[in-house]
C-alpha cells in the first residue's frame, strides 16, 4: 500500500491561506507578473503520483449522478442533502438482520486516516485522505449464514432531493455489490470522514464504501441498506452497460474498456504540461489483494 | 451593412478560442484541464458543423444570399476547432507518445471515426478558396458534400465517448437530424418543381 507522511498533506487551514493569498494577488494593480503564467511557472518534472489531492479538488470534482451528471454538479446540488436521521440496515443472509444509525456506527467504530487512491474508469485518478474503517467490522456485528456469498450495497432513493434521480440516467436507487472475500478484507473502507472532517455530502455522506482496488463506481455513496446474498448481484452499471461495465470492475491496465483505453490516467490537480501516468494492476493495491483472485481469468471477469 | 457582416461574424467565431486560451494562461480550467480543453473544442467544432449546415436551409427561408456568404468561413472554422481538439489529444494529453495514440486509433472506434472525420476536413479545407470554388466548378458542390459524412462521425464520435445516455451528445444529434431532414424535404420539393 501506498504510504503517506502526514506532514505531506498541505493543511487545509495553510491551503486556504493560500488561496486567499493568491486571490489577494488578483485585486492588485500590478497583479499580472510573469510567474501567474503556468508556462513559465511549471516544472516539467514528473509529477508526484503520491501527493495528496486538494480538498478542494476531493470535494468539487467528483462522479455522483444522483446530483447529475455534471462533475460540479454534486458539489453545487447536494449541500442541503439531508444525512439525519439516517439509518443503515443489514439484512439478507444473515442469522438477524441489524438497522443501526449513522451515530451508533460513529461511537462504535473508531475512525482511522486512511490515504487511498481513486482511480475512475473514466481515466483519471486523485490519491484521498478518507477517515473510516473496514467493513469487515461493521458486519461483525451480524452473523452470517453460509449462503452469504455476496453483498450488495443500496444508496439512498430519495429523488425530492437528489434531482439527478429524476431522470433515467441509470436504474436508481445506485446498487453495488462485492464478493463476501472482497467485502471481508481489511481495504474496503467505510467512509465517513475525509481530511478528518465529516464527510462531505457530494463525496457521499454519511456514509459510504471505498474500495481502492477497484474503480470509483464500485464504491457506492449514501447507503442505506446492506444486503448479504447468495447470489451475484447486478450492479447499476451492469445493468446499464453489461458488455462495458463487469461485477469485479478492478482496475486493470490490460483490460481496456471496451470503448476506451485504460492503461494511462491523469492525476487530478495538475496543469496542462502534466503527463500522463502508466495505470498499476490492482490500482498499485496488487500486494494486498491479488491473492483474491489468483486462478482467475481477470479478461473474462472483468 | 452586409460588407461588415462578414468580419463580425469571423470575431464572433474566434471568441470560443480567445476564451479558451484566456482560461488557460490564467490557469482557469480547474482540477482537469485538459479534459476542459479537449471538451471545449470538440463541442465547437460540432457546434461549427451545425452552424454551417444551417447556412442553406437559412438561405431558403430569408431568400437572403448573405448566408452562403459565410458558409466557407464557418467550414474554416470547424476545420480550425477540429485541429485544435486533435492537437490537445495529440500533443497535450499523449505528448506525442505514438504508441498509445496508434493503438486508440486502431482500437476505439470513438477515436477512429473522430480522426477520419478530421481526415475528410482536410480537402474540404485546402479547397475552400474562391479559386479552387471556381476550378473545381460542379465538382467542388459533390466534394463538399463530404460535410455530410463529416457531421454524423462527428456525432457518433461524441456519443460513443460518453459513459451512459447524456443530454449533450442527444441535442448535437437531434439538431443533425433535424438539419439533414431540411436536404431531403428540399430535394423532393425541387424534384417536384
Amino acid at each position: 500500500m501506498k504510504k503517506f507522511k502526514y506532514s505531506e498533506i498541505t493543511p487545509e487551514k495553510i491551503y486556504k491561506k493560500r488561496r486567499s493569498f493568491i486571490k489577494s494577488l488578483g485585486f492588485g494593480f500590478g497583479s499580472f507578473t510573469l510567474s501567474s503564467l503556468p508556462f513559465i511557472n511549471t516544472s516539467f518534472a514528473n509529477i508526484d503520483q503520491n501527493k495528496v489531492t486538494s480538498f478542494k479538488d476531493i470535494t468539487t470534482y467528483n462522479n455522483y449522478y444522483e446530483f447529475g451528471t455534471g462533475k460540479s454538479d454534486p458539489y453545487i446540488k447536494s449541500q442541503n442533502f439531508k444525512t439525519s436521521p439516517w439509518n443503515i440496515k443489514i439484512e439478507g443472509e444473515v442469522e438477524k438482520p441489524l438497522e443501526i444509525s449513522i451515530e451508533e456506527i460513529l461511537s462504535l467504530f473508531p475512525s482511522e486516516e486512511r490515504i487511498l487512491k481513486l482511480r475512475c474508469v473514466e481515466g483519471w485518478s486523485m490519491v484521498i485522505p478518507w477517515n473510516g474503517f473496514s467493513l469487515s467490522q461493521l458486519l461483525s456485528k451480524v452473523t452470517l449464514k453460509n449462503k452469504a456469498k455476496f453483498v450488495e450495497f443500496e444508496s439512498v432513493y430519495d429523488p425530492d432531493q437528489m434531482s439527478g434521480q429524476r431522470y433515467p440516467v441509470l436504474n436508481w436507487p445506485y446498487k453495488e455489490g462485492l464478493r463476501i472475500d472482497e467485502a471481508m478484507h481489511p481495504l474496503t473502507t467505510i467512509v465517513t470522514g475525509l481530511y478528518n472532517k465529516k464527510l462531505p455530502n457530494q463525496n457521499g455522506a454519511p456514509l459510504r464504501i471505498f474500495i481502492p482496488w477497484k474503480y470509483g463506481f464500485k464504491s457506492a455513496k449514501a447507503i442505506v441498506k446492506i444486503k448479504l446474498v447468495e447470489k451475484m448481484p447486478t450492479s447499476s452499471w451492469m445493468w446499464a452497460s453489461p458488455k462495458e461495465y463487469g461485477f469485479y470492475s478492478n482496475v486493470n491496465p490490460d483490460v481496456d474498456h471496451p470503448r476506451w483505453s485504460q492503461a494511462t490516467e491523469r492525476v487530478i490537480g495538475n496543469d496542462i504540461f502534466a503527463p500522463r501516468i502508466k495505470t498499476e494492476m490492482f490500482n498499485g493495491y496488487g500486494d494486498q489483494v491479488a491473492n483474491l483472485y489468483s486462478g482467475m481469468d481477470l479478461k473474462k471477469n472483468f | 451593412m452586409i460588407r461588415y457582416l462578414k468580419p463580425g461574424v469571423f470575431v464572433l467565431s474566434i471568441i470560443p478560442f480567445l476564451l479558451i486560451s484566456y482560461q488557460i494562461i490564467f490557469n482557469k480550467l480547474g482540477p482537469e484541464p485538459v479534459k476542459e480543453i479537449t471538451h471545449f473544442t470538440g463541442e465547437w467544432t460540432l457546434i461549427f458543423i451545425c452552424l454551417t449546415l444551417a447556412m442553406s436551409p437559412l438561405k431558403r427561408l430569408t431568400n437572403s444570399i448573405f448566408w452562403i456568404n459565410i458558409r466557407r468561413m464557418l467550414g474554416l472554422f470547424v476545420f480550425f476547432y477540429a485541429t485544435l481538439h486533435l492537437l490537445t489529444y495529440v500533443a497535450i494529453d499523449y505528448r506525442f507518445d505514438w504508441e498509445p495514440i496508434i493503438n486508440d486509433v486502431i482500437k476505439k472506434k470513438y477515436i477512429y471515426i473522430g480522426f477520419s472525420a478530421w481526415l475528410l476536413l482536410i480537402p474540404l479545407a485546402l479547397t475552400s478558396s474562391k479559386k479552387m470554388v471556381k476550378l473545381l466548378k460542379q465538382n467542388w458542390k459533390k466534394l463538399h458534400r463530404l460535410i455530410y459524412i463529416i457531421a454524423i462521425f462527428g456525432s457518433l464520435h461524441f456519443i460513443w465517448l460518453s459513459k451512459t445516455i447524456f443530454f449533450k451528445p442527444l441535442i448535437f444529434l437531434v439538431i443533425l437530424i433535424i438539419l439533414l431532414l431540411f436536404r431531403v424535404k428540399f430535394k423532393k420539393l425541387s424534384s417536384k418543381v
